[in-house]
């Protein structure tokens, strides 16, 4: 692939997937954070640093078995709507896109796997997959940790393990995160139970974008704080099977609530979603989100059939603001961009109903 | 029980507070613990977290006058952008670190999960020796020497190829 504005004409693999937890449970993404041994963190490294650092992992990717699968995408000489479109993404994360300097990310064709150089640290490995899909996120991820081991040395200490620039990331270098679409409990008032609840097992929530962003569209994502002291394996499986479980709970009795006490006001909401969708002449980005929130809500909770996931997750991704002016070709301002999204979006579920 | 604010929902926040040496219990629902301030609905950032403890240790002004010889990063620095500048500063700021650490991971400071290629076969080789010593305690306790004998030999194998 030469060019990343390829990628719109497809769905990375996660947003294929079925969904799993009756939709609740998005994605599930885990990353590691690495640092070359020998050389400075990216704060204290000069720009011949970065250069070689960088020639470093994309050499040892290439030499090693991923080779073939992956193709380098350097950011520094890209431009900033592309840059963006790898954001929305997920492919890279937004301070590595607005970042300076060597940089760049290694990708798979199928958006499983996303590997940014000089990021925070000098590699950070992320594997993404649809659905709850911790254990083959972690046994991928560890897989291609092992194969890139083989050919760099990573900065290890006996007592700290993996080094990072930041301490918070340090020992495992392990950052699991769950995106999970929590709208009943969004509508309930209830969401503050999802807040308690992380605060009591250490781990924060964030918006849809990751550090620092609002959770836009009741999507929330999960992610473990703590990285020292504990396996991979342990902090997975206390995802797997304590977290996850207990947040899905929450949400399907916030679900359940609504359905037995307040139908008429959630089915509401949900034709209302669809009306707005169908038929707005102009519409934000927030409000698209939030629009296509409650649709897919009403999706899984069996209030709908006119419309299917897949057209909903299209819809997600296509009406963000790098996609919707790579797809169409044009750039174009707030005010201009809202009404073309509209349009999109009356395009794409008028289409489908023909269908 | 119900709160004791709204009257209306289920008190799921206890609270006690002790003022003036008066003990005063609060029982609360969520929304109007919330509204209280009693639960932070914005979990803190851990780059905060690191910035706010690091400015507490800070008070000790002699730590501001350590700065890493490798890399040239000062404590002062690393307090106000909350990153290090290379492995060695885990050594060099290593005892600030440490309570940084327990904050910042439920109280760990060891590592325990997975480690390089080449190291863990180290580990791995401390590890069995390790156990075969405590199986050979067992072989002499049990005075079965003939299975201590052999052990004894694996124990010295592996000490001498390390």
């Amino acid at each position: 692939m030469d060019n990343v504005t390829e990628l719109v004409s497809g769905r990375g693999d996660w947003l294929k997937s079925v969904n799993s937890e009756g939709g609740i449970v998005i994605s599930s993404r885990i990353r590691l954070a690495r640092n070359l041994g020998g050389f400075h963190f990216l704060s204290k490294c000069s720009q011949q640093d970065r250069d070689e650092i960088q020639a470093l992992i994309v050499g040892a990717i290439n030499s090693s078995a991923l080779g073939g699968h992956f193709f380098y995408v350097h950011l520094d000489n890209m431009g900033p709507l592309e840059r963006q479109l790898l954001v929305e993404r997920h492919l890279i994360s937004r301070q590595h896109a607005e970042a300076e300097g060597p940089r760049g990310v290694a990708l798979v064709g199928d958006e499983t796997v996303a590997l940014m150089v000089n990021e925070e640290d000098h590699l950070r490995m992320q594997v993404l997959y649809g659905g709850l899909q911790l254990d083959k996120a972690w046994q991928r991820i560890n897989q291609l940790d092992d194969q890139l081991e083989e050919r760099l040395e990573f900065a290890f200490h006996e007592q700290f393990g993996y080094l990072t620039a930041c301490p918070t990331n340090i020992g495992t270098g392990i950052r699991v995160s769950v995106m999970m679409h929590l709208p009943a409990l969004k509508i309930t008032g209830e969401i503050e139970r999802v807040f308690r609840a992380a605060k009591d097992m250490h781990l924060a929530v964030r918006g849809l974008y990751g550090e620092g962003t609002e959770a836009t569209g009741d999507f929330y994502q999960i992610s473990n704080q703590s990285t020292l002291g504990k396996t991979e394996e342990e902090i997975v499986e206390e995802f797997r099977d304590l977290v996850v479980p207990r947040i899905t709970e929450y949400e399907v009795q916030a679900r359940e609530l609504l359905t037995k006490q307040k139908s008429t006001m959630i089915e509401d909401k949900v034709w209302r979603a669809i009306g707005m969708l169908k038929y707005a002449r102009t519409i934000s980005t927030e409000e698209t989100l939030l629009l296509l929130s409650h649709l897919r809500m009403g999706l899984n909770m069996g209030m709908l059939n006119d419309v299917d996931l897949d057209t909903i997750n299209e819809l997600f991704l296509n009406t963000q603001q790098a996609h919707l002016q790579i797809i169409t070709g044009q750039r174009l301002d707030g005010e201009q961009r809202s009404k073309l999204r509209a349009d999109y979006i009356r395009r794409r579920l008028s289409n489908h109903q023909n269908n | 029980m119900l709160c004791q604010k709204c009257k209306k929902h289920a008190a799921t926040v206890h609270l006690t507070e002790i003022l003036n040496s008066e003990k005063r219990e609060k029982h609360l629902c969520e929304q109007c613990a919330a509204q209280e301030g009693l639960t932070d609905k914005a979990q803190q950032p851990i780059n905060q977290l690191v910035a706010k403890f690091v400015l507490a240790q800070t008070e000790a002004k002699e730590l501001s006058q350590i700065t890493c010889p490798d890399c040239g990063m000062s404590f002062l620095q690393f307090r106000n952008g909350g990153l290090l500048g290379c492995p060695n500063d885990y050594e060099v700021f290593k005892q600030t670190l440490v309570g940084l650490l327990e904050k910042a991971h439920e109280g760990r400071t060891q590592h325990v999960g997975k480690i390089p290629g080449g190291r863990e076969n180290k580990h791995k080789r401390q590890h069995e020796l390790m156990k075969l010593r405590r199986d050979l305690q067992e072989a002499v306790n049990l005075e079965d020497y003939e299975r201590a004998a052999a052990l004894r030999d694996k124990v010295k194998g592996l000490e001498e190829n390390g």
